[in-house]
């Protein structure tokens, strides 16, 4: 007999009610905002539209957002792959307080963050001020908003890789050791290639939480134009300024830039899938 | 048992009420303001509570004039508005919300104190800042907050203007030392007390433009032997002016004490807040008392120079007026 999707769906009951709930939920809270966002924007002729998003403070401020976010994020992704391989793989004295420490760049309120990273790193501040006599100044510069964005990204690569390094059997290491790899090749072509959509996962929430970072990042960056204002910035400061559709222009562009990273990321995922040893 | 716990919750909500004050007042003022208020307001709830034996409890809202203005236009339940400039108050008089003659209902304009434009520098004085020409020299930092969102924005723009008319006595002229007053600005922030903050805790820039009141207090947070005042030459005599909102006040039945609140302004008590937060008390007595703490400056009015604030505002302010066409940003 075969099992058709009609004959597949209707066995379940409350489809319609499931269906209905789903759409109108993801409509409201997502579909029609962003459709408003689109809406707004085509209040601008195409030349105005140009104009606004290739002018140099929006060029400028896009580019700090996405090169420091996908900076951040390729940081976040070594770092935090050693840190969730120590998480996992060893025991030691404290293990689970540090498992509890990596939360708290989620459970922290952006703004707290934001106050506690720019004093510390103010010019009198505890890291701030040994750094400064080493000539490195972090606040209030584009290094603060590399910080601030290292930081709240790395709860993302750590716990997206938890789990499937977790899963990892420690027998298929054993097995390949015993079948004459050295540890070089165990990682790079046995443990890896398992982690690597989990890795990319990470990678593409952190630099997605990053790129929309604004309340722990403006307390620590100089908010300068063209030197250190982030994009999302820029956006409120067109909207205190009224200029509604300017700064809807700016949320399109990042949207829609946004979206093509993630869709890249996601490619790059299913490739690896595919490639994967043991999923 | 029921009847225990209702009588318990009974005498909960009326100690409640008891707590909660008789009135309440909303107070949308402009950004530096905030010290000024907890002072004031103080002062002011003993005084009412002293007279009439009621509480009365005052909210405040800070942020650039221009932006507060918009808020109360876009129908912010607001009781007074104490805002940095006339023109923002006639913008939501336009609306219907306060009366048209709103300026003559209280004494001086409706301006119980004044102020002025000054420099605030680092101590030192490192890059020899005495006068509005070294603002314009190339490689000087200038801090000043965005004209479309803050009030004090505008005076700092009107005072160079001013300045640049008198010197020159060319429109042209003024026209281009402002252009070249803006080169030198590197960041706008909406309101004078982001202003401040990028200047003092932020580092940016050599020179900040800025309220007298704002630079005392500046001296008076971070310490006199950090930032030094500077008296330019010549600077505009800022008179910002409070207004009770009449369509909130009515309806609520607030008028009585909110028109108390802007006259206690007027009162001894006010007038000496106003001079020991660094405002220009318009007192006589208190004025001549407090001389000394103030900058020594010539001032001219916006009346004067420019033909008042409507006419200020539409030239240069304005969508597409001078400041849009000197600084593209």
């Amino acid at each position: 007999m075969v099992n058709t999707a009609a004959e597949r769906r209707s066995t379940l009951p409350g489809f319609g009610l499931t269906m209905g709930l789903t759409l109108t939920w993801l409509s409201v809270i997502i579909l029609i905002p962003l459709a408003g966002l689109f809406l707004k924007t085509f209040e601008l002729s195409f030349d105005q539209f140009w104009a606004i998003i290739t002018s140099r403070r929006t060029l400028n401020a896009l580019r700090i957002s996405f090169s420091l976010a996908f900076a951040a994020a390729i940081v976040n992704l070594v770092m935090g792959t050693i840190i969730v391989w120590a998480l996992v793989r060893y025991h030691f004295p404290g293990r689970r307080l540090f498992d509890a420490v990596v939360d708290i760049p989620f459970a922290l309120p952006t703004a707290v963050a934001g106050v506690a990273l720019s004093s510390l790193f103010a010019q009198q501040g505890w890291l701030g001020a040994p750094l400064a006599a080493l000539g490195v100044k972090v606040a209030f510069t584009p290094v603060g908003i590399f910080v601030a964005m290292i930081f709240i990204g790395i709860p993302f690569v750590v716990r997206t890789v938890q789990p499937v390094l977790i899963d990892l059997d420690v027998e298929i290491e054993e097995a390949a050791a015993s079948l004459g790899a050295n540890r070089w090749h165990i990682v790079v072509r046995v443990i890896l290639p398992s982690l690597i959509p989990a890795l990319l996962t990470g990678f593409a929430l952190a630099f997605a939480r990053a790129v929309g970072e604004y309340g722990s990042v403006i307390f620590i960056a100089g908010n300068l134009p063209n030197v250190s204002e982030i994009a999302p910035l820029l956006i409120v400061i067109r909207l205190s300024e009224f200029r509604y559709a300017d700064a809807t222009a700016i949320a399109v562009v990042m949207l829609v830039a946004s979206f093509l990273i993630i869709f890249i990321v996601n490619r790059l995922q299913r490739w690896a899938q595919t490639r994967a040893p043991m999923h | 048992m029921v009847r225990r716990l209702l009588s318990i919750a009974v005498a909960l909500l009326w100690a409640s009420s008891a707590l909660a004050a008789d009135v309440t007042l909303l107070n949308v003022s402009y950004d530096p303001t905030r010290e000024l208020y907890v002072d004031f307001n103080k002062a002011f709830s003993i005084a009412y509570q002293k007279e009439t034996g009621k509480s009365v409890e005052i909210k405040q809202s800070h942020g650039g004039s221009g932006s507060q203005a918009r808020a109360v236009i876009d129908g912010l339940q607001v009781d007074v508005v104490t805002l940095a400039l006339a023109y923002d108050i006639d913008a939501i008089a336009a609306k219907g919300l306060i009366a048209a003659d709103w300026q003559k209902r209280l004494p001086l304009n409706a301006s119980p104190y004044t102020s002025t434009i000054v420099f605030l520098v680092r101590k030192g004085n490192p890059r020899g800042i005495r006068d509005w020409d070294d603002l314009v020299k190339p490689g000087v930092s200038v801090i000043t907050p965005n004209p479309k969102t803050s009030g004090d924005a505008r005076w700092n723009y009107l005072a160079a203007w001013g300045y640049a008319l008198k010197k020159y006595d060319s429109a042209d002229k003024a026209r281009q030392f402002v252009s070249e007053l803006y080169k030198n600005v590197p960041v706008l922030d909406t309101g004078a007390r982001g202003s401040t903050v990028s200047f003092v805790e932020r580092g940016v820039g050599d020179v900040l433009l800025a309220w007298e009141n704002e630079a005392f207090l500046a001296q008076r947070e971070f310490g006199k032997d950090r930032f030094e005042i500077v008296s330019p030459s010549l600077s505009i005599l800022a008179e910002p002016p409070l207004a009770v909102v009449d369509a909130v006040a009515d309806r609520k039945g607030a008028r009585a004490v909110a028109e108390a609140y802007l006259r206690y302004w007027y009162s001894r008590e006010g007038q000496e807040i106003a001079a020991r937060n660094s405002y220009r008390p318009r007192d006589p007595e208190i004025a001549r008392e407090y001389a000394n703490s103030f900058a020594k400056v010539e001032l001219f009015t916006i009346d004067e120079v420019f033909g008042g604030w409507a006419k200020a505002q539409k030239e240069h302010f304005g969508e597409g007026g001078v400041f849009d066409q000197i600084y593209k940003n």
